[in-house]
């Protein structure tokens, strides 16, 4: 660690992690409601403990995200932090704004939630992933603000590398388009419409110029290839980004009320989705095969190939699975889409910020890298949670297969909850490598305090970064 | 990569790409929004219907189930739940009425959410209003 405010991300990189087990253990729970069907009925209802669980997700990455941030941007920058106090003030609102939204789920029911916020005067609750308080929304607009304006300052005070200029336009244009959260007309095609500027364009648009500036910064420090060489790379992955991705949001118009050429526009330009993806993946194996040096933290070069081949799985192959609109017909959400939410967040968002912390994590403490047995350990959770994920995945769409099938495709098509009881086999298969998952979790938080063997103890002291 | 294709090209490329995308995509976005009338069933858009949406939203119905293919994946899909039901609001009110408190032993439950009757007459609305959307007909069939 070369500036001393990079020491600001470590309570975000704390925060993630520790609102990642949460965020699992609620997955458990919505796991066994979807076999057990009274489970913590109707104390926990399936809707609040799904809110739990996706609204942890995406405030844990965030957390991510800005711990990120805070850690490569002044070393890009070659400065430091504009305010290291102000990133430290809005860690606190974020943790108490964030943490007050969820106790609010579990101890009131929604609908008082919604009530004791005034929700009625301005109305943006209770659609998908977007199911925060107003008032919570504007605390999000807030904080990503004041971390905009002290990102920014840092990057345009200081040295403009291509990784800090990608990194702040992909954070600028996930503040901008969070802003649709606030948009919830009464017609329900424009609400979907717009809607999905929050949620597609974050995944398929901004959040992934942010996940390919963080891979390109990890794999310059790990495997020492000259920058622009780099550089080069990334811009091409982000064009392919932005060129497929923009339009193919319309891959979710198909069905919501919209004009039927979005099924072409949305086919063609989603088919091609995959391309920056496969390209992560050749670039990771690539660089890493050319590498001018060998970094001792094999764990963190294991995370940054594992994010590029997982992201490349179940964001490009089980995306592309269901994105053609004759397919997407009869998979629609279904457990298809299911599966392939999983895979693609864990494998794109899920593991990047596992890559930064693996990466900065030893850095903000004095080392180059953990000790030797810490990595092992590190590796092992790599494998738990990687193998794991692929398992749900592959659950999942076993699932959704035979529910297209009895429930859509069939000549006799059987109801819903009928269906259901026929494949809860699979859920229960589902869950039981959610277990594994949490498993390689909690092997992973291990990682981070294992001492080095007799032997190694002294090299380790020495090898200061 | 050879030579020939330079990172300042990489670059105009992500730059020129994206911004000439994302100007189509607004384009788009006109066009769907000036024939969306023919489509959107906005004609059955009542105060009531809007006071459906809201409880709709402010119970989060969303998290247990889907609304044109799009939410959670643990219960019946509601776009098309009027028909399913009959075309009969009285039939969706009923069924919303009659939830235990405690649920089913068993089995997956829906909360008893206490509506007056009112609410239940605007949600009812609200779900026959959503399946008068033109949806290029989907779902496949009455199941959803
Ligand atoms: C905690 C999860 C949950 C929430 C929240 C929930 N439901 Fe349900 N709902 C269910 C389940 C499960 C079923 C199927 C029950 C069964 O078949 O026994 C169901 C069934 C229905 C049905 C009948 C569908 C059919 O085809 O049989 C309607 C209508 C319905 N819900 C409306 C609503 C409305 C309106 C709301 C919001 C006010 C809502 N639900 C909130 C879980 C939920
Ligand atoms: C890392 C990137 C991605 C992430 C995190 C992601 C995540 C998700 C999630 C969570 C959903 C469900 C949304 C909902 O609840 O309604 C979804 C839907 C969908 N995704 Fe992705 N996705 C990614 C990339 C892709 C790509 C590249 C494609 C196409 C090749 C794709 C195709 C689709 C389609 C077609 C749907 C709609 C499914 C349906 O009709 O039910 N996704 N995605
Ligand atoms: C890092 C790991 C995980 C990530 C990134 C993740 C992400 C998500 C996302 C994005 C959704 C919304 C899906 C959609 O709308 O398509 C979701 C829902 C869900 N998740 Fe997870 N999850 C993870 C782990 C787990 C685990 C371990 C379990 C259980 C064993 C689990 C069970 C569920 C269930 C049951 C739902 C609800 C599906 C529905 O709507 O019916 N998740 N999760
Ligand atoms: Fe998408």
């Amino acid at each position: 660690m070369k500036y001393p405010s990079q020491a600001v991300a470590k309570p975000y990189f704390v925060a993630a992690i520790a609102l990642f087990i949460v965020q699992i253990a609620f997955g458990l729970i919505l796991g066994m409601q979807y076999v057990v069907g009274d489970f913590l009925f109707p104390e926990i209802p399936f809707n609040v403990a799904r809110m739990v669980h996706t609204n942890l997700l995406i405030v844990w990455l965030l957390f991510g995200f800005f711990g990120a941030a805070y850690y490569l941007v002044p070393e890009e920058a070659q400065r430091d932090l504009y305010s290291p106090k102000l990133a430290t003030i809005l860690f606190w609102v974020f943790l108490v704004a964030g943490g007050l939204t969820v106790l609010g789920y579990l101890l009131v029911p929604y609908a008082t939630l919604a009530e004791i916020t005034g929700n009625r005067f301005f109305p943006t609750m209770g659609r998908e992933f977007l199911e925060q308080p107003t008032i919570t929304k504007i605390g999000i607009v807030i904080v990503a603000l004041g971390f905009l304006y002290n990102i920014s300052m840092t990057v345009l005070s200081g040295r403009k590398t291509v990784v800090n200029v990608v990194l702040l336009s992909g954070l600028i244009g996930l503040a901008l388009f969070f802003l649709f959260a606030f948009y919830n007309p009464v017609n329900l095609v424009d609400d979907k419409y717009y809607w999905w500027w929050v949620v597609h364009l974050w995944v398929e648009g901004v959040w992934e110029l942010i996940l390919g500036a963080i891979l390109a910064y990890v794999l310059i420090k790990t495997t020492g290839v000259d920058r622009e060489v780099i550089e080069k790379w990334l811009y091409i992955i982000i064009a392919m980004t932005l060129i497929t991705g923009i339009i193919g949001t319309g891959h979710h118009y198909y069905w919501i009320g919209t004009p039927v050429y979005w099924q072409w526009w949305g086919s063609i330009f989603s088919a091609l989705e995959p391309i920056p993806f496969f390209m992560m993946t050749v670039f990771a194996f690539n660089m890493v095969n050319q590498r001018r040096r060998d970094h001792p933290n094999k764990a963190a070069v294991l995370w940054a190939m594992g994010t590029a081949v997982m992201a490349f799985l179940g964001a490009g192959v089980w995306g592309f699975l269901h994105t053609l609109s004759p397919v997407n017909f009869y998979t629609h959400g279904t457990q298809i889409t299911a599966a392939h939410g999983h895979m693609a967040f864990y494998g794109a968002y899920v593991m990047i910020v596992l890559t930064i912390i693996s990466y900065a994590w030893p850095k903000m403490h004095g080392r180059e890298a953990a000790n030797p047995r810490a990595q092992v350990v590190e590796m092992w959770s790599f494998w738990l949670m990687s193998v794991s994920m692929v398992f749900i995945t592959l659950f999942l769409t076993a699932a959704g297969v035979l529910q297209v099938w009895m429930q859509r495709y069939s000549e006799t098509p059987e109801p819903f909850m009928v269906v259901q009881e026929k494949i809860a086999l699979f859920y229960w298969m589902r869950e039981a490598a959610g277990v594994v998952f949490m498993v390689g979790l909690l092997v992973y938080v291990a990682s981070f305090f294992v001492k080095p063997g007799a032997a190694e103890a002294p090299a380790a002291a020495e090898a200061q970064a | 990569m050879a030579e020939v294709f330079t990172k300042n090209m990489a670059r105009n490329m992500y730059y020129g790409g994206g911004l000439f995308f994302f100007l189509l995509f607004l384009g788009l976005t006109v066009d769907t929004e000036l024939s969306a009338p023919e489509r959107d069933n906005r004609g059955a858009i009542t105060p009531q219907v809007a006071l459906g949406k809201k409880l709709w939203e402010e119970n989060n119905c969303i998290g247990c189930h889907s609304l044109l293919g799009e939410g959670a994946y643990y219960a019946p899909e509601l776009g098309n739940v009027y028909e399913r039901f009959g075309n009969s609001t009285i039939a969706i009110k009923a069924y919303i009425r009659g939830r235990p408190k405690e649920g089913i032993p068993g089995r997956r439950s829906m909360p008893q959410f206490d509506f007056s009757e009112e609410e239940l007459d605007a949600l009812a609305e609200f779900l026959r209003y959503a399946n008068g959307i033109d949806t290029a007909n989907w779902p496949p069939n009455i199941q959803g």
